[in-house]
């Protein structure tokens, strides 16, 4: 599906088996708990079983004096943070909220906060001991609703937060405490004169709710605290750095005196950025003297780590009666959960952002409840606004009688195009993928059956840039070793090698890639925002033209010419004369021409153009149980460049899995006292394989001229259309438009029962 | 009485001694005592089948499983799937296929796998995304996965009638 | 895990020996799918987990003129796995077959699903609906119990302090009769029920109209639930949607459930009759001779 002149590469777009496949199919791949180290402690956390209270003591004497127990801490023992904000790499965050997240400061904020912990000789030790420590509380009314939470009669979570005011929205007047951390406002336009021009509008409530990343493997960290000084972190993370840094600020020692080993990672998707074990670890290791392990139970990281966001959104969108929107409008509040920081300013840029919309006005805000931080959670924001956005796409399509997907290519956002918060796309390629299922096969075969129906829908992510470092040895035999900071989530390190491998004209089993901790390899930011394939991609791009170089060098000392005369193409040294060596060749010359040849390459100022993309799904819904049986789906996406398909499809079929759980029903379910009800993976139900079909997917490919090969990110975007494509499928199949996340059955069949009376 | 015992079980066809308490978990004690981290703990109540193994043949959660009941029993875990240093067809298929990510659900998926090809050699779609339900994978779809077991299945077919 | 004994007797009055003594402060482990969960999360915290799988009484899986004996500790693997089972017993198939995944059923017992007794437990209604009657033996000797009246609460039951269970028997199946289980989940594995629904039917000669029925009900009151005049009314009465829309009345009169995270009050009595009428058809397809067609979990 080349919708450009591709160039010819020779290891991009091959399906070399991933590098580190052989350790993870045997077992042998070391995650953050497989860990161990001589003299180890088992930790254990004490979390609170109330959403909202004060602590008014905390007595830990019981549990020191158990046998067995190495070391216990509090709050008390991390240092006092102050007002600071400190910047982390993939945002900037308050210091004060961070570490009371960490260890609960004289406050409970949502069940699970974690209270204290412990260090004992075996794990079960270690959760007697937890019994034993005696919390007083006062009870607080927990708030739960967005909505209300954001009313001035609303209980306030935190005494220090004030609305912050984004883009154009104005300054808070209010000097009272606040549960509305941030207010955005974002305009283009004239949005009275265009809803003035539209034929027909549509305006629509939508609530969804908090879902959860739901990686398999459970936070972790190990931890040691040397003698002199040093502390040692192992463990799984999407950013070593930002783990360092966080951790170094959290205990307020120097950052070079952390050095984060980051183990293989059992998923991440956003959640796994936060810190929340690692000081904890780090004080029980230092007052025991011994390394100390925490694991988290799956329990814990329902409750107490950073899932995504509930949601209530008000959303209003214009058309002329021949297809041309001329207006929208979004008002967007997102839960942030006990601090500030939800993902609602994505939200904000991204509700519009697939279209070309003339005038729009989008308002969000940032709110805390009683539930845990929030975090990011696969192109967080997106997926929630583009269930209100284009569930109302094809809302108006059915009243102009125009085909969903017409209708998305006539409006579709392009090059040029300015969204409503202000940058102005380059290449991007929302029209191929809209383009991409008019033309599939899927769309184009008829649906038969009773109650089956079909629905699209597209989404879009930014793709960050962002900052990424790898260096890169040449061995005598030939191949490259290479060394780069991103922590490899699902095969991202052989995506890099092969851009290496491209670079230098060799194989990609010609080169080894290992994921480095931070002392051994130059700042990578987070593995987030579907920047590692491009930004690391670039860094060790630069690393191989750096080896160009100095095998250019090379080359003309050993072939005594001018080093201007030595060029660098397929794979080897050219010369003077049909003067030519391989880069296998050169490679065994090293040692007797100066020694080892080490590239180094960086990636700061590369941004990405962003990406789309648009999915199709036939649904059968049983109309007496209220229950979506996904029948056929199709996923085609922009991805600039493929460098290994069978991990973009498989990034692209994931995402669109983990959307068809978050539309049917993936959800946070409380009690009135705020209790999590459903904090396990048997009622907090990620779709099984016995779920979903086949994921067929398209890939598009419109380079984004930012990278060398044209490479756009992959990871975020697949997420983004599955429920809107769902609820429109439900609606094509049964009548009913659902405005209500997750589509669960009760709430299907409560909507198809009043239809039908 | 609530002190440690000795637990004698074969594991991967080598029979091993373990000293444990009785409220260890099999899984546990793979683990912490015996170094088989290829088991992997996702959720510790059965709904994840990242700590499959099998049990006298029979495919377990090791997490619901107490090591003393392991008495006696013969183990296969992940670490035992592979012949020397010949992966078998599962785990070929999974690598060729990309049926991983993150790769943390992978060894309860592939021990899986080799209960269902053992019980069903030839198994329908339906058939695996039934017997692979208790495995939770978060990264793939699935798709890659079930692909994989097909390939695997296949391979295996062939190689018999060789 | 709180710390405790472990005990694997040999025989039943060593079982029943060792319960007696630690009175109320033993709990029998037979899959343990259940047990060590709730031991992981502090539900329970016995003294003494007595291990039953080594007892042969609890392993029985076998027919003779009584009718089908199903040990206590028998998996469902085996009870799926076997013949009589699969061409006669069919509900109960149907419930081994779903609960938890493959790697549950490799140990879970219809011995622990009934003494755990949760009220969506799977196996329940296909037991209540066969006519299972609980063979339980104690200090006191032996006694039975029909499966309906088995469970007494959320997790409670007629055990008193050192009885077990040791089988639950089935009476022979009559002829033109067939049984069918399914429940109402979310998903299509891995959930507890929301609504289950387990039933056995016989079939005039003709094969169109009822003999007799069974209908019982999961996860819509605070015990699995024998759904007697819904059952009743069935006798004599024509196969038709008419008949059928009476029993799943009468079953939803009897519903009384309540609203969690798996489902709503009100939606949890609307899918009873939708079920009671799904599995009425694929039991009477069964007692026909006929394909249901049905496919595990859907």
């Amino acid at each position: 599906m080349a919708t450009a002149d591709k160039p010819k590469y020779k290891v991009i777009g091959t399906r070399p088996v991933r590098h580190d496949g052989a350790d993870k199919v045997t077992g042998r791949a070391k995650y953050g708990a497989d860990i161990k180290l001589t003299g180890m402690l088992y930790g254990a956390t004490l979390r609170s079983p109330h959403a909202h209270a004060k602590i008014k003591s905390i007595d830990t004497s019981k549990a020191e004096a158990l046998a067995g127990v190495r070391a216990v801490v509090t709050s008390a023992d991390l240092p006092e943070q102050g007002d600071r904000i400190v910047e982390l790499g993939e945002g900037a965050a308050n210091m004060r909220h961070l570490t009371a997240n960490v260890l609960a400061r004289g406050k409970v904020l949502y069940k699970g906060h974690a209270i204290a912990a412990v260090a004992a000789d075996n794990i079960h030790i270690a959760e007697e001991a937890i019994k034993l420590i005696k919390v007083e509380y006062e009870l607080l009314p927990p708030v739960l609703d967005v909505r209300k939470a954001m009313s001035a009669e609303s209980p306030v979570l935190n005494d220090d937060i004030r609305t912050e005011s984004v883009g154009s929205a104005p300054a808070s007047k209010d000097s009272k405490p606040t549960n509305i951390a941030k207010h955005f406002l974002f305009e283009k336009g004239d949005i009275a004169a265009g809803f003035a021009k539209a034929d027909v509008i549509v305006e629509r409530e939508f609530d969804t709710s908090m879902v959860h990343q739901g990686y398999i493997e459970p936070h972790n960290a190990t931890v040691f605290w040397n003698t002199d000084g040093k502390i040692t972190v192992w463990l799984s993370t999407q950013g070593s750095f930002s783990v360092r840094q966080q951790t170094a600020e959290l205990l307020k020692v120097a950052i070079s005196n952390v050095k984060v080993v980051p183990t293989e990672i059992g998923g991440g998707f956003g959640g796994k950025i936060s810190v929340y074990l690692p000081p904890v670890a780090a004080m029980l290791s230092k007052k025991s003297g011994r390394p100390v392990k925490l694991v988290m139970s799956r329990t814990s990281v329902f409750e107490a780590t950073g899932p995504t966001p509930g949601s209530h959104m008000k959303v209003k969108l214009g058309a002329t009666k021949d297809g041309k929107l001329v207006a929208g409008e979004a008002w967007i509040a997102f839960e942030a959960g006990a601090y500030t920081g939800s993902p609602i300013g994505p939200a904000c840029m991204c509700v519009f952002a697939c279209y070309d919309l003339p005038n729009g006005r989008v308002e969000g805000f940032d709110v805390c409840v009683n539930k845990p931080r929030t975090n990011a959670y696969r192109a967080p924001g997106s997926t929630h606004v583009a269930f209100a956005t284009e569930t109302l796409i094809n809302e108006i399509c059915e009243k102009i009688d125009i085909d969903p997907a017409d209708f998305r290519i006539k409006n579709a956002a392009k090059e040029g195009v300015r969204r409503v918060d202000g940058p102005v796309y380059a290449r991007v390629g929302m029209v191929e993928t809209v383009e991409a299922i008019k033309n599939s096969e899927h769309y184009k075969a008829p649906l038969e059956g009773k109650h089956r129906g079909r629905g699209i829908a597209s989404g879009f992510w930014f793709n960050c840039g962002l900052k990424s470092a790898a260096s890169a040895t040449v061995n005598p035999d030939g191949t490259v070793s290479l060394l780069e900071g991103s922590t490899d989530i699902g095969g991202s390190r052989t995506g890099i090698a092969m851009q290496l491998a491209e670079a230098l004209g060799i194989t990609a089993e010609e080169v080894t890639p290992t994921v480095g901790d931070t002392d051994s390899v130059g700042y990578c930011d987070v593995t987030g925002g579907s920047r590692v394939t491009f930004a690391t991609g670039i860094a060790a791009i630069e690393a191989a033209k750096d080896i160009q170089r100095q095998l250019i060098a090379r080359a003309a000392m050993i072939w005594d010419v001018d080093a201007s005369k030595v060029s660098y193409s397929d794979g080897g040294l050219h010369g003077p004369a049909g003067k030519h060596l391989s880069f296998k060749e050169i490679a065994a010359k090293l040692h007797g021409t100066g020694g080892a040849v080490i590239g180094r390459g960086t990636s700061s100022e590369a941004t990405q153009g962003g990406a789309f993309g648009t999915h199709c799904v036939d649904v059968e819904v049983d109309v007496d149980l209220g229950k979506v049986q996904i029948l056929r789906y199709t996923a085609a996406q922009d991805c600039g460049t493929a460098i290994h398909p069978s991990y973009v499809e498989g990034q692209i079929q994931g995402g669109a899995v983990q959307g068809i759980g978050w539309a049917l029903n993936e959800e946070y379910w409380y009690d009135e006292k705020g209790e999590m009800r459903n904090a396990t993976y048997l009622d907090y139900r990620i779709p099984t394989c016995y779920d979903v079909p086949m994921i067929d997917t398209i890939i598009v490919e419109v380079p984004d001229p930012q990278h060398p090969y044209g490479v756009r990110g992959v990871g975020e975007v697949p997420i983004c259309p599955p429920p809107a494509a769902i609820a429109n499928a439900i609606y094509d199949a049964v009548g009913v438009r659902m405005h209500d996340l997750p589509m669960s059955p009760p709430k299907l069949l409560a909507e198809i029962l009043k239809k039908e009376s | 009485m609530s002190g440690k015992r000795v637990v004698t079980l074969t594991i991967n066809g080598d029979q091993t001694e373990v000293l444990c308490e009785p409220r260890q978990t099999l899984l546990e004690v793979l683990r912490n005592n015996l170094d088989f981290t290829g088991t992997k703990e996702g959720c510790s109540n059965g709904n994840c089948g990242a700590c499959t193994v099998l049990m006298d043949g029979r495919p377990v959660v090791s997490c619901l499983v107490l090591a003393v009941e392991a008495e006696g029993a013969e183990l296969r875990t992940i670490e035992g799937v592979a012949c020397g240093s010949h992966l078998d067809e599962v785990q070929s298929a999974f690598l060729e296929g990309a049926a991983l990510q993150c790769g943390i659900c992978t060894p309860g998926f592939i021990v899986q796998t080799e209960a269902l090809l053992a019980e069903n050699p030839n198994p329908s779609e339906d058939d695996i995304r039934f017997y692979l339900a208790g495995n939770l994978c978060r990264c793939t779809g699935y798709d890659k996965i079930v692909r994989a077991v097909q390939a695997a299945a296949e391979k295996r077919q062939v190689a018999r009638s060789v | 895990m709180h710390a405790f004994d472990y005990q694997a007797p040999t025989t039943v009055a060593e079982a029943i020996q060792l319960l007696a003594k630690h009175n109320g402060t033993a709990r029998p482990l037979a899959g343990g799918t259940d047990l060590i969960d709730q031991m992981r999360v502090g539900r329970f915290a016995p003294e003494v987990v007595i291990d039953v799988k080594k007892l042969k009484e609890l392993n029985v899986l076998s027919v003779d003129a009584d009718g089908l004996h199903v040990g206590a500790a028998v998996p469902c693997y085996r009870i799926y796995s076997d013949e009589t089972v699969n061409s006669q017993y069919t509900a109960l198939a149907d419930s081994c077959h779903i609960i938890g995944g493959i790697q549950i059923q490799s140990r879970a017992s219809i011995g622990g699903n009934l003494c755990n007794s949760g009220p969506a437990a799977d196996s329940t209604p296909s037991m209540i609906a066969l006519g299972g009657v609980c063979v339980i033996t104690g200090p006191d000797g032996t006694r039975e119990v029909p499966v309906e009246s088995f469970c007494t609460g959320p997790g409670k039951n007629v055990l008193k302090p050192g009885e077990l269970l040791v089988e639950v028997r089935f009476p022979t199946r009559p002829a033109n009769s067939g049984s069918h289980y399914r429940r109402m989940i979310p998903r299509n594995e891995m959930d507890i029920a929301v609504v289950g629904v387990g039933a056995s039917v016989v079939l005039d000669a003709s094969g169109q109209k009822f003999a007799s029925a069974r209908i019982a009900l999961g996860a819509v009151a605070p015990t699995p639930l024998f759904a007697q005049a819904a059952s009743a009314l069935l006798a004599g009465q024509p196969v038709n949607d008419e008949t059928l829309d009476k029993a799943a009345t009468a079953a939803r009169e009897i519903a009384s459930p309540i609203t969690d995270m798996r489902g709503t009050r009100e939606y949890r009595i609307h899918v009873t009759g939708v079920l009671v009428k799904r599995v009425l058809q694929a039991a009477v397809a069964r007692a026909r001779g006929e394909d249901i067609g049905y496919c595990r979990g859907h």
